[in-house]
């Protein structure tokens, strides 16, 4: 074999660069000297802040900060009535909007059992919104048990498909990672359609929960979290308080029409279960909170995460002084 | 080039001389070669005149159209009844054939169309019935509607004459939609295996890939070698006959191998979630792109994907590398030998192949009109001898009646009622290998339970699912088809791999650490197509008014649990619990607890006093679901786990005393 012609040589040496050149520039734009994660770790504190401010600042002294409807036993006039006392829904809900409403779909209980918030009182909110001009309304959680089957044994997808609602399922992909900062909640996974709405309206059940005493508002918004969230029981007080520190929503209506007294958060027999018809919407989910928390016998002083979220200025533990009324 | 002048000759005298097949090589029947020829052809540079013979049938062949056809028409005219073939219009619809070009009758070259439709047609609604084998839920569903599916996903498998058989075998009854497979029975009856050829969705990707994927061994003359009847074809018999011996003797293991089962299994275990898996991690890659609208994009095709094909979650199963490695394995000997599934292994196929002795449409050959062509062979699925010179082999044949499409000479004819000279409809297979075919897999049970007998040795985390038969009659029913692990909407349902010892090789175990069993849940009773698994109500399921089913018994392993172990308090397990009353209940303590503060060297550590809620388990009230052991945040090795201990279905793994007034105090 002969020697390679300058022209060849040149080629090869010329070829031989690029790949060298080339190599070393792929190892600049991705040279990683922390290793794995180091980068993420420095996200900023995310805060889901759904709030009305003006609404509520115009006329702070005299509105209510939370309204008790106990006046009928019918679930959606109950909802009528409490939103109507807290100056209506477009007092929230702007034309346009896509308001996404959270009940608690979380387990596979049917209404009776009051173990998820009930249809007729979460079909009445969706309703609501759309009088109040809302362009779309969402209507999900992410269950505890399996999705489909709560959706559909809890009458919550019926009830508010046939009043229009888009429900969507929760599915793997709709979860992504947000910092939340808090005590023991720090990076998890959060279920985005209820964080990217315009407006978020919580829908919780009052009920009975056997390891944090009681479970309403601030404890419905696990709903929002995917992951191995067991963990969180571990401190579920915190947990709860960082979860109500993340998420501040535009309303929060209790449905406790049936509030389950016993055996809770999941229930399962029919007698632990009594009929209360009340509804309750609210600015303060703290306040609503500790008072729906008297409606299954128990202090709000004795529910730490009331304390916790009361210390944290999240809302008030001590209803009776928190503007309110009845209707 | 002589040579060629030669051969175009020989056909402008003969007239019936097929012009050279250009796929083939060579012609088709050539007239013997006289020494000198030879001599000349052996000299003559090999590539050239290879190049020729490829190039000269499209040029000469359609100068010589007119004469050819209408010399087929007379022929036919004067040959037979049969042929409809219209006279000399200009028509561009029919390829024209090679040779003389006779086509194949208008009402065969029709009904491969229709087989070739039913083929799509019935993969396409294996695959959605297959798709559908999962709950989604409704809409319109009101909360107390029992949660049931829709469609009879489990159909194909119910209209499967060899579950039937084995089963038939096995437990001595028909169980309820498998007499759906008499259909299938009385289709083979008369027009044989017509299953194979026409409905079977496995079939259809042999042929689908036995189409596409030959490689280049598998062309031209080896093609043809391929599709010639061989002896190994009486492997499926023997297979058939060892199942049906282990039938015989109270084991349903034939459904390793039933093509239904297979397609259900490696499709819905394996193809399914691994195509889940990467589309749901193609979606997070684009989703993490921040462009709205890629990600409202890929959130509405995730959206749709997962209420068509498959579900919100995605799903897991338990070694199915096995799976996958054979369903792999076998497509991929189309690549040598086309359908070499249907023809070496399936047994529903030889099964059937049995039964097509009796069937009363077949095949009639005139081996005088033969050219040798062996277009025939070119186009059969079945290796079934079509061509001429040797016989049919009835038992073999799948009705694709590709061979009369593609024959040229008018040879093959396919009829009710045929004449039966040249057809063998029984299965070529030594009598005393079948009868130890059958002896071997009927020794074969015993032999494998020896080493896992249901009462003794049994592994504990053999936990069937609600609703299952007592052991021994769940193995004479179980036929591996992994309904029950694919519609579980909790993906809690796996193949066994050797937990219920190599007999209960892919009979589905609850492994609650995957997915636990929903309480108010019974689909897999519902698709269940042989009653291995009842078909249980609700009530029944949840105790309303009586006993409820238990699949096992939840056990605290209490050096691991965090209120026992670890002064935390946890109970996640009580809240998921599902009974009611709950049958973990929790035991309010204050314990000691180290403050985990950093300490000075030589100072105690703070001692503090926490409460906490110790869980127990009611053994009288636990139904074994697995919720708590689904949801311990232990996450390697959970605190509180499953065993089959206590399962209602057996009579002897029992670990209480039965309290037999259950909810009639």
């Amino acid at each position: 074999m002969s020697d390679p012609s300058r022209r060849e040589a040149l080629k090869r040496i010329g070829l031989a660069s690029a790949a060298l050149g080339g190599a070393v520039v792929t190892a600049k734009l991705v040279y990683d000297p922390g290793g794995f994660g180091l980068a993420q770790a420095a996200g900023k504190r995310e805060v889901r802040d759904f709030r009305i401010h003006q609404a509520g600042l115009a006329s702070a002294a005299k509105d209510p900060v939370f309204a008790i409807a106990k006046s009928s036993t019918d679930p959606a006039e109950l909802v009528r009535r409490a939103v109507e006392a807290m100056g209506g829904m477009k007092r929230f809900v702007s034309r346009g909007d896509v308001v996404a409403v959270k009940p608690n779909i979380g387990w596979d209980r049917m209404p009776v059992h009051a173990a998820n918030t009930n249809p007729l009182v979460v079909a009445e909110v969706v309703k609501l919104a759309f009088e109040a001009g809302a362009k779309e309304v969402i209507v999900t959680d992410a269950s505890c048990n399996e999705a489909n089957r709560c959706f559909q044994r809890s009458g919550i997808w019926r009830a508010t498909y046939a009043v229009g609602a888009n429900v969507i399922l929760p599915s793997a992909h709709r979860f992504r990672d947000m910092r939340m900062k808090g005590d023991v909640l720090d990076q998890w996974p959060v279920y985005q359609p209820l964080v990217n709405a315009d407006k978020v309206i919580n829908v919780p059940i009052a009920k009975h929960h056997n390891l944090s005493k009681f479970t309403c508002g601030m404890k419905n918004w696990y709903g929002i979290l995917g992951g191995r969230r067991n963990r969180l029981h571990q401190n579920i007080d915190v947990s709860i308080a960082d979860l109500a520190t993340f998420m501040r929503p535009t309303l929060t209506i209790v449905d406790a029409t049936r509030v389950l007294l016993r055996n809770g958060p999941q229930g399962g027999n029919i007698d632990d279960a009594k009929d209360m018809h009340q509804v309750i919407a609210g600015l303060d989910q703290v306040a609503v909170d500790a008072y729906a928390c008297t409606l299954i016998g128990e202090l709000p002083a004795n529910v730490k995460y009331l304390k916790l979220g009361h210390e944290r200025g999240i809302g008030s533990m001590f209803w009776e002084q928190v503007p309110h009324v009845e209707v | 080039m002589e040579h060629l002048h030669g051969s175009s000759a020989a056909v402008g005298e003969g007239g019936a001389l097929p012009a050279p097949i250009p796929w083939l090589g060579s012609s088709g029947k050539v007239a013997p070669l006289d020494g000198a020829e030879t001599a000349r052809r052996a000299s003559a540079p090999a590539a050239p005149q290879l190049i020729q013979i490829r190039r000269s049938p499209v040029a000469p062949k359609r100068a010589a159209n007119p004469t050819t056809t209408v010399a087929s028409t007379t022929m036919t005219n004067s040959g037979g009844p049969s042929a409809p073939t219209q006279p000399n219009k200009p028509k561009k619809a029919v390829k024209k054939l090679p040779g003389s070009g006779i086509p194949a009758r208008k009402v065969i070259r029709a009904l491969v169309w229709v087989r070739r439709v039913a083929q799509v047609g019935f993969l396409g609604l294996f695959l959605f019935f297959l798709f559908h084998t999962a709950f989604r839920g409704t809409f319109a569903a009101t909360a107390g509607e029992p949660v049931r599916l829709p469609l009879p996903v489990e159909g194909f498998l119910l209209a499967d004459p060899f579950v039937g058989a084995m089963t038939l075998l096995s437990t001595h009854t028909v169980y309820r939609g498998l007499a759906w497979s008499l259909v299938v029975f009385a289709l083979t009856l008369v027009f044989g295996r017509v299953f194979c050829g026409w409905i079977c969705p496995f079939g259809t990707l042999h042929h689908f890939f036995g189409w596409i994927f030959p490689s280049r061994y598998l062309r031209g003359n080896k093609r043809v070698e391929a599709n010639k009847t061989h002896g190994w074809q009486a492997g499926k018999y023997y297979i058939m006959w060892g199942f049906i011996g282990a039938a015989a003797v109270g084991s349903s293991i034939g459904g390793l191998l039933d093509p239904i089962c297979v397609a259900v299994r490696t499709i819905g275990l394996g193809v399914i979630p691994a195509l889940q898996y990467f589309g749901v991690r193609s979606a997070t890659v684009i989703a993490s792109s921040n462009v709205h609208v890629l990600q409202s994009a890929t959130d509405g095709t995730q959206d749709f994907l997962s209420r068509t094909v498959w579900t919100a979650n995605q799903s897991y199963f338990h070694q199915t590398w096995l799976i996958l490695f054979f369903l792999v394995g076998v497509l991929f000997m189309n690549r040598f030998i086309p359908r070499f599934w249907c023809r070496a292994l399936c047994p529903l196929g030889a099964f059937l192949g049995v039964f097509a002795r009796f069937s009363l449409f077949g095949m009639e050959k005139d081996h005088a009109k033969c050219t040798d062509c062996n277009l025939c062979l070119v186009n059969c699925q079945g290796a079934d001898s079509p061509q001429g010179g040797v016989k049919h082999r009835q038992d073999e044949c799948h009705m694709c009646l590709n061979c009369e499409t593609a024959c040229p000479e008018d040879v093959i004819k396919f009829r009710f009622l045929p004449k039966r000279t040249s057809t063998i409809t029984k299965p070529d297979l030594q009598r005393r290998t079948l009868v130890a075919a059958t002896a071997a897999g009927a020794v074969c049970i015993p032999g494998m339970r020896i080493g896992n007998w249901p009462d003794k040795a049994y592994s504990e985390k053999v936990i069937r699912p609600p609703g299952a038969v007592e052991e021994r009659a769940f193995l004479e029913r179980c036929i591996r088809c992994a309904e029950c692990m694919k519609v579980c909407p909790n993906n809690a349902l796996h193949p066994a791999f050797f937990e219920a010892g190599i007999e209960g090789l892919w009979t589905p175990i609850l492994i609650p650490r995957i997915g636990y069993c929903e309480f108010s849940c019974v689909l897999c009773g519902q698709v269940c197509p042989t009653g291995a698994i009842q078909k249980i109500t609700e009530k029944q399921k949840m105790g309303i008014g009586q006993k409820p089913i238990s699949v096992g018994t939840a056990m605290y392993d209490q050096g691991r649990c965090l209120p026992w172990a670890m002064a935390t308090p946890c109970i996640v397990c009580e809240e998921f619990c599902p009974t009611s009353p709950k049958a973990i209940w929790p035991e309010a303590v204050e314990v000691p607890k180290r403050d985990s503060k950093y300490q000075k060297q030589g100072e105690q550590a703070a001692m503090l006093t926490v409460k906490v809620q110790r869980p127990h388990v009611d053994p009288g009230l636990c139904v074994g679901c697995g919720a708590c052991e689904k949801v311990c945040p232990i996450v390697d090795k959970p605190a509180v786990y499953v065993t089959n201990a206590g399962e209602t279905r057996s009579k002897t793994n029992v670990i209480l005393l039965e309290n037999t007034a259950y909810g009639q105090s």
